[in-house]
């Protein structure tokens, strides 16, 4: 009964969807205020059904209910209760309904947290969601309903697969698709505002925060997906290009060009286009990510079972909805004004020159994923592209872009010179420098690569201090009249200090990878009872392997003792285990984490009796590259709680903003 | 009275050797074996793991022959191995691999008329781009003040930025 | 005109979603044989007589003057036992001389199997150690391959044979190879 409600529950919301996708634009369109004002109320609806479907899913996994296809195929009575919660968007039917919640809960809050839009942009908006949310309802409905039953029921369920019997799967897929969902508010933004024809920069410093919020979420996401890789996949690697990872990043890659393209848009009010342009490639490149993931065009660990007739919906879903809105670009983008002026030298060009950047960077990383299938199509053979390739052609793009990173923040709107940019950049330079060429030396390894990745760590870490200098440096001439530096420190626009954090975020990143990726050190060893290796220091002693019994699988412990300078370090206890439904082994890998690096440490196979080949790494600031990604995602979300985003109720931000300017001190 | 006492002097050694079994169990981390490695040339076996980690496995879902469990990739392994340690080069044990199963077993791909435009396209479309942008912005400069709109309410111009914006006096 | 311009990204997305579209159609994990149209490469491996592994042994250049097919079996692969009777079938229609190449097995299992479902080979080659089969590009059984009467390798097919395969493609194919001249 319950499948059935929740399949009901989805039909009901396709007559919704359909109503709200059509009856507000046409309302903006004729001027009909009373049927715009149904965009909000038919979003509320929207979303309770589809909670209603997807809470009678989630039921259906909890209660164990065989009858239901989707949990037969993927739970098993003996799975975890927390598992069975996540089993239900594991499968290619059910993250279908997790994408669906996403999109009518991130319409629902375009609709309560837009007090101030104008009414034929608010419904505009809600409507291009509505359709949006129309064509996955439909998806879901025709190709990929997670209510069939199945007759006869089966005793057991097959079991959900067991990597993903982990807290990740937890919270990786949710964090990602509100990233990629997140992303169809700017779409839709960008969509309403070409066809309302008011491309302004209003229109832009509403769609920031909604873009920051999601982009921080996607690269949540993103971090987390390589984080659960490196500790659960056992081969110590924490990012493998595959394609169904690609699709991710290309989305990340141009929503992080889109948020500072907004910049731009916002105040200066130029390349809107550009702008909008970004909006649809973001959202465009999430549901390219999702056919890549379902339509078994590529080979990818992380695809859903294929099925052709999916992939072909799918199709024509990207045709349709990237087809309509970058035609409607291409018909409406000509006129769009072109902003304020600004120099050769400028804060703009820094962040074009960021965005032509991300967008190669882009480009390279479709070119890659996409080149197997294109010559594949053309008869031309069959090729693979993998880490070799993306590494090559990647890492220089963004070494050229960590250069602007650095410059961009300390340049002026408008127009600057060299020599006064150059003054405030060779503090920064001189330390990136020393530090790099010290850090490489220090680890004990000076490698041309290490130097390079080390210098862009340090370079955008010194521009982040270069940059908080001059925010709160004493001015010349106003001294005796200034409030003292911490006070100015705390009076730091969020935004600013977002920005900073964000950026950071990027340096620890790129030092965490460079320090791994050069110091990282492997060693395999046979060991017995007793036996005991040194690792950088770190000595490592095999004590046993015992039997144990997990809630539906069966293992293999080991246990390591770890001892360092003759003091006691950690014990370790990796696994080796058997699922007992779906009977593959697994390795789970025992790890130490410090901020200075990571023990890993994998049972590899019996080689003989009691002795085990073990596999053990010391992996030096590992931690940091998702520490940093957690540090760039903190920094967007608190630049969006900057004071420009919270303006009054009844006022609008333009208002606001200039009542704003007009009470903020002279500094 | 001296251990002459039979009893006694056994009792003794029985005690003195339960305290050297003591001993030598409280101490026997420092008496365990060094662990060998596994292989018996690290050397070799970062090699092997290492071209290992530039060939598919073509029995798995994208992984390479390093990571892979499959049968397959641990023959394949072996394969490269027992090459490497014939003298071979990494060049011949990719050609080895490539005669065999075709460039779809190489991650990285070779240079080829076909892949011109894969291994040269993104630098050339970064030049593009950079060069596009430069010329874009030139074209821009030259048209007219009026073509352009007026800076925000909020934009201060003296300062060189919102006033909001902290990098106002500079 | 300046708005055409405007026009790249659409015509870029269509040639994408075209690509996509053909993409469909095709099969990423499918792995063209470079043999095709090469000698195939050269083996001496012994053959497999009724439980043991055998003393005889097999090469390549025994083989040479004669169209053969090759078969690549194993006792362990369920597939294998699908296309069985369709191996059986062409061996009996005396199409061409096939041949078997035991995978991986054990010479015990393997006889079994044939003892089981019929043996339709000419000799079967036992490839203990996978080997062989790595040099002839094998990746996963069952395989098929046929092999021309100069030794060249002329057609490879991955995954169990099928009716259709047989009838559209094995069968013009060895009509070619057997004509004479």
């Amino acid at each position: 009964m319950i499948a059935e409600l929740g399949h009901f529950a989805l039909w009901l919301a396709v007559g919704v969807a359909l109503v709200l996708g059509v009856v507000p634009l046409v309302g903006a369109q004729r001027g009909r205020s009373d049927w715009m004002r149904m965009a909000r109320p038919a979003t509320r609806v929207l979303l309770a059904l589809i909670l209603l479907a997807f809470a009678c899913l989630i039921v259906s996994f909890v209660r164990n209910d065989f009858s239901v296809l989707n949990v037969a195929s993927h739970s098993n009575s003996a799975l975890p209760l927390m598992y069975r919660i996540a089993a239900s968007w594991g499968s290619h039917e059910g993250s279908l309904m997790l994408w669906l919640l996403m999109q009518a809960g991130w319409a629902w809050a375009v609709a309560v947290f837009s007090r101030n839009l104008p009414l034929p942009m608010l419904a505009r908006t809600l409507a291009v969601m509505g359709l949006l949310t129309l064509s996955f309802l439909l998806f879901v409905l025709l190709t990929s309903n997670p209510f069939d039953r199945l007759f006869p029921v089966p005793v057991d369920g097959r079991d959900l697969n067991p990597q993903l019997q982990d807290p990740g799967m937890i919270f990786h897929p949710p964090m990602l698709y509100m990233g990629y969902v997140g992303f169809s508010v700017a779409f839709a933004f960008a969509v309403a505002a070409l066809i309302g024809g008011n491309l302004d920069a209003q229109w832009a410093r509403w769609m920031r925060p909604w873009t920051t919020v999601a982009w921080a979420f996607l690269t949540f996401g993103i971090a987390l997906g390589s984080w659960w890789a490196y500790y659960e996949l056992g081969w110590g690697g924490w990012w493998f290009w595959d394609a169904v990872e690609n699709a991710s990043f290309m989305p990340w890659l141009v929503g992080t060009a889109l948020i500072h393209s907004l910049a731009v848009s916002e105040k200066r009010g130029s390349f809107k286009s550009w702008t909008v342009l970004l909006a649809i490639m973001a959202y465009s490149l999430s549901l390219l990510g999702t056919f890549l993931v379902r339509s078994g065009v590529i080979t990818s660990v992380h695809s859903f079972a294929s099925d052709p007739a999916r992939g072909q919906f799918i199709l024509i879903m990207l045709a349709i909805t990237v087809g309509a809105a970058l035609s409607l670009f291409a018909w409406r983008a000509p006129s769009v004004g072109l902003g304020a002026r600004f120099e050769m030298l400028s804060r703009e060009t820094m962040l074009l020159a960021n965005n032509v950047l991300l967008v190669v960077a882009t480009a390279a990383v479709m070119l890659g994923t996409l080149y197997p299938l294109i010559l594949d199509a053309l008869g031309l053979g069959k090729i693979s592209v993998g880490a070799p390739y993306f590494d090559a052609v990647f890492v220089p793009i963004m070494a050229v872009l960590v250069f602007f990173m650095g410059v961009g923040p300390l340049s002026r709107w408008k127009s600057d010179t060299m020599p006064a940019l150059s003054r405030r950049l060779r503090w920064a330079a001189g330390v990136t420098v020393i530090s790099a060429l010290l850090s490489a030396w220090m680890g004990g390894k000076l490698t041309f690569m290490s130097v390079v990745g080390l210098m862009m760590a340090f370079w955008i870490a010194a521009s982040v201090a270069a940059d908080l200098w001059e925010r709160i440096k004493p001015l010349k001439g106003m001294a005796g009249m200034q409030a003292p530096w911490w006070q100015r420190l705390r009076q730091l626009p969020r935004a600013g200090v977002g920005m900073m954090l964000a950026h950071l975020g990027v340096a620890l990143f790129c030092f965490g990878v460079t320090m791994v990726g050069t110091y990282d050190i492997e060693k395999d060893v046979a060991m017995s009872p007793g036996d005991s290796t040194t690792v950088s220091g770190y000595t490592f002693t095999y004590l046993s392997a015992k039997p144990v019994q997990g809630p539906n699988y069966e293992a293999i412990r080991g246990h390591l003792s770890v001892v360092r300078d003759g003091k006691p370090v950690t014990e370790l206890y990796p696994e080796k285990r058997v699922y007992r439904v779906q009977r593959n082994p697994m390795t789970e890998a025992a790890i130490y984490t410090r901020v200075r690096g990571d023990l890993y440490v994998q049972m590899g196979e019996v080689i003989k009796g009691e002795t085990w080949l073990v596999r053990i790494w010391v992996k030096p600031f590992v931690s940091w590259i998702w520490f940093g990604c957690l540090v760039m995602g903190l920094g967007g979300i608190l630049a969006i709680t900057d004071r420009r985003y919270r303006a009054k109720a009844g006022v609008s931000v333009s208002e606001g903003a200039a009542a704003l300017a007009g009470a903020a001190p002279v500094r | 009275m001296l251990l002459a006492d039979r009893t006694c002097r056994w009792t003794g050694l029985a005690l003195l050797a339960a305290c050297m079994l003591v001993l030598a169990v409280a101490v026997a981390p420092a008496w365990a074996r060094e662990a060998a490695p596994a292989s018996a040339d690290p050397a070799l076996e970062a090699r092997v793991m290492r071209l290992s980690n530039e060939l598919r496995c073509l029995v798995c879902q994208n992984e390479t022959i390093a990571a892979s469990h499959a049968d397959l990739a641990v023959d394949l392994r072996n394969q490269v191995r027992e090459m490497l340690r014939e003298g071979k080069s990494e060049a011949d044990v990719l050609r080895y691999m490539t005669d065999r199963y075709g460039d779809f077993v190489l991650y990285r791909p070779p240079l080829k008329s076909t892949t011109v435009v894969l291994w040269y396209g993104p630098a050339a479309l970064l030049v593009l781009g950079l060069a596009g942008l430069w010329w874009m912005l030139l074209r821009r400069n030259r048209l007219a003040a009026d073509q352009f709109e007026p800076d925000e309410p909020a934009f201060d111009p003296a300062h060189g930025a919102q006033a909001d914006d902290p990098q106002s006096k500079r | 005109m300046k708005s055409l311009r405007f026009l790249i990204p659409l015509a870029l997305f269509a040639a994408v979603a075209v690509f996509l579209g053909l993409g469909l159609g095709l099969n990423p994990s499918e792995v063209p044989s470079p043999l095709i149209g090469k000698p195939a490469p050269a083996f001496a491996l012994p053959v497999l007589a009724d439980g043991a592994g055998g003393s005889q042994a097999l090469r390549r250049e025994d083989l040479l003057g004669k169209v053969w097919m090759l078969n690549v079996w194993a006792s362990w692969c369920a597939p294998c036992r699908e296309e069985h009777p369709l191996v059986i079938d062409i061996a009996q229609r005396k199409l061409v001389a096939v041949y078997g190449l035991n995978y991986k097995d054990k010479p015990a299992a393997a006889t079994q199997w044939l003892r089981q479902l019929g043996n339709p080979y000419t000799a079967t080659l036992v490839d203990a150690d996978g080997r062989a089969g790595i040099d002839f590009g094998v990746y996963g059984v069952p395989e098929t391959f046929i092999i021309d009467r100069q030794g060249i390798v002329r057609f490879k097919h991955v995954g169990p044979l099928n009716a259709g395969v047989v009838r559209d493609k094995i069968e013009p194919l060895l009509k070619t190879l057997n004509a004479p001249g």
